[in-house]
């Protein structure tokens, strides 16, 4: 169980978590939706320890994170996979040594078995025959699924997935949605996905929450999400334009006065024409 | 109006002192974890054998070019005054005295700070950026010992031998102008070469090496782990890294040659 209780980050004087609070029940899949900036990975950074909050708790099987540094940090994260947003793979190392980097590193694992070990994962993420390849050899979509594999080599209990189909064709994105399901069902993983792909968190969402303004507005089952009264909720989840959601956007006075307008006339009379 | 004009400057200096102590501190607590990580087993030797290769492919022939062209500028510009007290052939004693105390490792470290350094900065550096270095934490190996401990092992390996390299071809250059310029006997430029060169001389050399290694190994790494912001900061960092180990490496001369000279008589 993971309990993440009054979290807030600030970097500079930009508020980027405030009070957070959620809950990740042991084995279910928990996806957190939000807009692109609203502090998602930031906020799977804090539960496995790359960043400490100024303030709050994280508690994972009753072991405060935000409390840990070194070895006890290290134990603790051997119990975890991520999936980095931009994949992450150490680019001077191939395809095989990125996916069996831990069981190198900590394990005494023979190489052959280490091979064996991340073809495996490579089949499970869809991918054969690339081991020998250096990452700067692979498309973005497949850079991420050997993310996806590297995440998964040890058997973690816990795994974080950042956009894990972002960048990945829609065909190839519902295999690792499936692959998703697969983990928690087979292997009673718990697992946080953060995405703004809603088909996907709609399939492999056992809760989902949503990340607003450095909280979380709402959480419930898809069914309940899609059913929320909540108007931020709604505006995100339809993909609307319109709605209590405006920063960032450009004011739509200005553009419906833009649509109005032929092109011609926008153009300053007294520039000459070109 | 008057309060500004005094508490403004006041205010920036202040900052700039904050900076400096915060990044010295920084280079010192990366300077102990790594030198600490150096006694850790187990040791990656492979890692440390590429770091080493690359150090060395990086700079040697640089190295050689700059360290030749020196000796024989030297040669050349002692010959102006001995030739007024005809005494040609202490220009051996001269250049080999000066290419084994100072030049030579001084300039072989200017040369590896510019080469490696910056190329240890940008490689840090990009990992930063694109994460790996969260990555590797999170796959729980501590990116001092993976990646700043066999470069620094490298580093004081290869800079040291590098910079015997560099004496000698320095005193190569003097020797040639020397002899064929000059028309000394190449048997008695040699003799007088390393009549006057004793222990001292090349370890103090050596030894400004071996600290100027870590100086550039050190700054380096620390420069790539506080890069931050894309590809403009990776350029930014690896100016930086060269900068700071240039302004190190002259500073820590001057301290290791004072010390030698009050010490060592
Ligand atoms: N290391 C950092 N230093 C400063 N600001 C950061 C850092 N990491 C993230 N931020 C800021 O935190 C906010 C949330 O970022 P992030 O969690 O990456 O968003 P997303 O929800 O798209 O994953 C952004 O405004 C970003 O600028
Ligand atoms: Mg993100």
């Amino acid at each position: 169980m993971i309990e993440i209780a009054g979290l807030t980050k600030s970097f500079n004087s930009h508020q980027v978590l405030d009070r957070l609070s959620l809950t990740v029940k042991t084995g279910e899949t928990l996806v957190v939706i939000g807009r692109s900036g609203c502090g998602k990975s930031v906020l799977l950074k804090h539960i496995i320890g790359l960043m400490k909050p100024q303030e709050g708790s994280i508690i994972i099987d009753g072991i405060d994170v935000t409390k840990l540094s070194g070895r006890a940090l290290d134990v603790l994260r051997k119990r975890f996979g991520m999936l980095f947003q931009g994949a992450a793979l150490f680019d001077s190392l191939t395809v095989w040594e990125n996916v069996g980097f831990a069981l190198h590193e900590h394990t005494s694992t023979e190489e052959a078995a280490i091979r064996e070990r991340v073809r495996e994962c490579l089949a499970l993420v869809g991918l054969e025959g690339v081991e020998e390849l250096m990452p700067s050899e692979l498309s973005g979509g497949m850079r991420k699924r050997v993310g996806l594999a590297r995440a998964i080599a040890m058997n973690p209990d816990i795994i974080l997935y950042d956009e894990p189909t972002t960048g990945v064709d829609p065909i190839m994105g519902d295999v690792i949605n499936d692959l998703i399901i697969g983990l928690r069902d087979r292997m009673r993983v718990t697992s946080v996905v953060v995405t703004h792909d809603m088909a996907s968190a709609y399939k492999v969402a056992d809760r989902i929450a949503m990340l607003y303004n450095g909280g979380i507005v709402e959480v419930g089952s898809p069914e309940e999400i899609r059913q929320s009264r909540n108007p931020v909720v709604q505006q995100f989840i339809q993909g609307k334009a319109a709605g209590p959601i405006q920063e960032g956007l450009p004011d739509r006075r200005i553009l419906s006065r833009w649509r109005k307008l032929p092109w011609k006339s926008q153009r300053n009379p007294e520039e000459p024409e070109v | 109006m008057k309060v500004s004009r005094i508490a403004v400057p006041v205010a920036v200096a202040g900052a700039w002192m904050v900076e400096l102590l915060e990044y010295a501190g920084h280079l010192g607590l990366l300077l102990v974890q790594s030198v600490g990580g150096c006694f850790l087993r187990p040791l990656r030797v492979k890692s440390i054998g590429y770091e080493l290769l690359k150090i060395g492919a990086q700079s040697w022939f640089i190295v050689s070019l700059s360290l030749l062209f020196v000796g024989m500028v030297l040669a050349f510009q002692s010959a102006y005054q001995m030739k007024r007290l005809a005494a040609e052939i202490y220009i051996a004693s001269l250049v080999s005295l000066s290419v084994v105390r100072e030049i030579g490792p001084v300039i072989t470290a200017l040369i590896v700070a510019g080469r490696v350094g910056s190329a240890i900065a940008a490689e840090l550096g990009t990992m930063k950026v694109t994460e790996q270095i969260d990555a590797l934490v999170t796959l729980a190996t501590d990116p001092v010992r993976y990646l700043v401990v066999p470069r620094l092992l490298a580093a004081v390996v290869a800079l040291p031998l590098l910079t015997l390299w560099a004496d000698a071809v320095g005193i190569l250059g003097g020797m040639l102008v020397g002899t064929m310029k000059l028309s000394i006997l190449p048997s008695l430029y040699w003799k007088m070469t390393t009549l006057p060169l004793v222990f001292k001389d090349l370890g103090s050399g050596l030894l400004k090496s071996l600290v100027f290694a870590v100086i550039i190994c050190v700054v380096s790494c620390l420069e790539g782990f506080r890069t931050e912001g894309g590809a403009e900061g990776v350029g930014r960092a690896t100016t930086k890294a060269v900068v700071s180990s240039f302004i190190l490496i002259i500073a820590a001369d001057c301290f290791f040659t004072a010390l030698f000279y009050f010490v060592g008589r």
